[in-house]
This record gives C-alpha cells, sequence and structure tokens, in this order.
C-alpha cells in the first residue's frame, strides 16, 4: 500500500483551493537498472477529486508526471468542514483513496 | 474460511484484463465509487503515441488554434532539473472542458488530460519530466473546439536519464 497523500483543502474567496501531493514512483519505462535490464514503467494513470458526491477533477495522466506528483486547482464552492476525497489509480492496479476536511 | 479456486481465477482475470478502466468498472460495482463520478477510462493511444500528429488523432482533435487566452503560469523558461518541471496553464476561454499537457521532444508526448466539470476553475498546476529542451503545449477543449498555446521549456538535465 503506498504512503497516504498530502492534501490541503482551503477556502479562498468563493472557492476551495485543493493542493495535494501523492507519494508514487512514476516510472517511465524508459531507464535501465544497473544491469541493463529496462525498469518497467509504474506510475498513476487516473486520478479523481470528489467533494459532496461530485466529481470535481478527473484527470488521465502518462509517464511524464513527475515522481511523487504535485496537483493544484479550485472549484466553486465548498464551505469550511466539508469533505473532498481523492483517489488515484496506477497501471498495476493499485489504488489509494485519501479523504481532507476543507479548512 | 474457504474460497472456490474459480472464484479466484475469476478475479484475476478481471484484474489482468483490462489495467485501470475494469478496475474502476469493479470499484464501481462495488459502490467504492461515488454515482456521479464519470466512467473513467486512460487514452492508451493518446499516451502511447509517439508523434505529435498520433497523439492529436488519438485525442480526436483537428489542427487546434493558437489562441492567446491560454497561458502559461509557474511554468519557468529554464529548468535546472528535468525530473521536476512545474507546469501551470490557466484558460480564459469560455466553457473550457478540459486542459492537456503536451511535450513534443518526450518519448510519448502527451503527458497529462485534466477534465474539468462546470464549476471547476479553468486553471491547473502540476509537475512533469522533460527528457530536453522541449516545446510544451497546452492544448484547452472549450465549448468542443481545440485551441493551444505554446511555450518553449530549456533543460539543463533532462528527466529520462537511462
Amino acid at each position: 500500500m503506498a504512503d497516504p497523500m498530502k492534501i490541503r483543502a482551503s477556502v479562498v474567496g468563493d472557492s476551495t483551493e485543493i493542493k495535494v501531493l501523492m507519494s508514487h514512483e512514476m516510472e517511465t519505462g524508459q531507464r535501465k537498472d544497473a544491469k541493463g535490464q529496462v525498469i518497467p514503467a509504474w506510475f498513476i494513470q487516473n486520478v479523481m477529486v470528489v467533494w459532496n458526491d461530485r466529481t470535481v477533477l478527473s484527470a488521465q495522466w502518462g509517464t511524464a508526471v513527475a515522481k511523487n506528483p504535485f496537483l493544484s486547482f479550485k472549484f466553486k464552492g465548498g464551505a469550511k468542514g466539508d469533505k473532498v476525497t481523492i483517489t488515484w489509480i496506477d497501471n498495476r492496479g493499485d489504488k489509494r483513496t485519501d479523504e481532507a476536511v476543507i479548512a | 474460511m474457504h474460497r472456490s479456486p474459480s472464484h479466484l481465477d475469476k478475479r484475476r482475470t478481471l484484474l489482468k484484463s483490462g489495467g485501470g478502466a475494469a478496475l474502476l468498472a469493479a470499484l464501481a460495482a462495488a459502490g467504492l465509487t461515488p454515482a456521479s463520478a464519470r466512467a473513467q477510462t486512460w487514452n492508451n493511444a493518446a499516451f502511447e503515441s509517439r508523434n505529435l500528429g498520433e497523439t492529436l488523432k488519438a485525442l480526436g482533435v483537428v489542427e487546434p488554434a493558437r489562441s492567446t487566452d491560454i497561458a502559461f503560469v509557474q511554468t519557468p523558461e529554464i529548468a535546472e532539473n528535468g525530473a521536476v518541471v512545474p507546469v501551470g496553464v490557466t484558460s480564459n476561454l469560455p466553457k473550457t472542458e478540459s486542459i492537456a499537457i503536451l511535450i513534443e521532444k518526450n518519448p510519448n508526448m502527451l503527458a497529462a488530460v485534466f477534465d474539468l466539470p462546470a464549476g471547476t476553475e479553468p486553471a491547473i498546476s502540476t509537475r512533469v519530466k522533460m527528457a530536453q529542451t522541449s516545446n510544451i503545449y497546452a492544448l484547452v477543449k472549450a465549448d468542443g473546439k481545440y485551441f493551444v498555446a505554446i511555450k518553449e521549456v530549456k533543460v539543463t538535465l533532462g528527466g529520462c536519464g537511462g
């Protein structure tokens, strides 16, 4: 199981700003190890952000997203105390969901 | 507890068969994703294509128009480390539906596609890897049409070293 995401959700004006750091290797499949063997690609493919049962962002990622991915965006609405859940799924089928409370 | 082998087989097949998409379908069936979440897919063809034409074709894009309503923010002129290059894209185009980031000189150009439902601001920030100095394309879908802005980022140390 991957390490938890670090999520910051805060009210900015009439919007909510989400900042998230995920813990993932995001291996490109282009690199080789010391023995010259290609290190298989291992990366997050889908990210979903849900607030109040509503998807506020869904993303598809390729291998070019940097290791330990960072993502930031804003959506209209959201109040202090509301919950935001973020889920990622990688190309091995591993997934992780974390929840944050809007501050 | 005892599980029948056929049950396990079925589960393995499901996991193997379609990667993320199958898994998401399975999660949705298990009630682990909210009903409002759209069925997730991963655009295999677009992410695995190796040139701009093919990538755009796989995304369903025909000749995107250059737009000055798309801006790069927090994106450096020169990146010292190609492994971590901040990229931010904002769109002032009405009805912006999605923002994609493409890196021309990476082995696979498409880095990310963000779908922005109504109510989500048309601005996104992330960090990408760049193999070498390259143009970055911010491809925006707004009101059903595609627009693009291009910025060159110079890389002094590549991010996909072998």
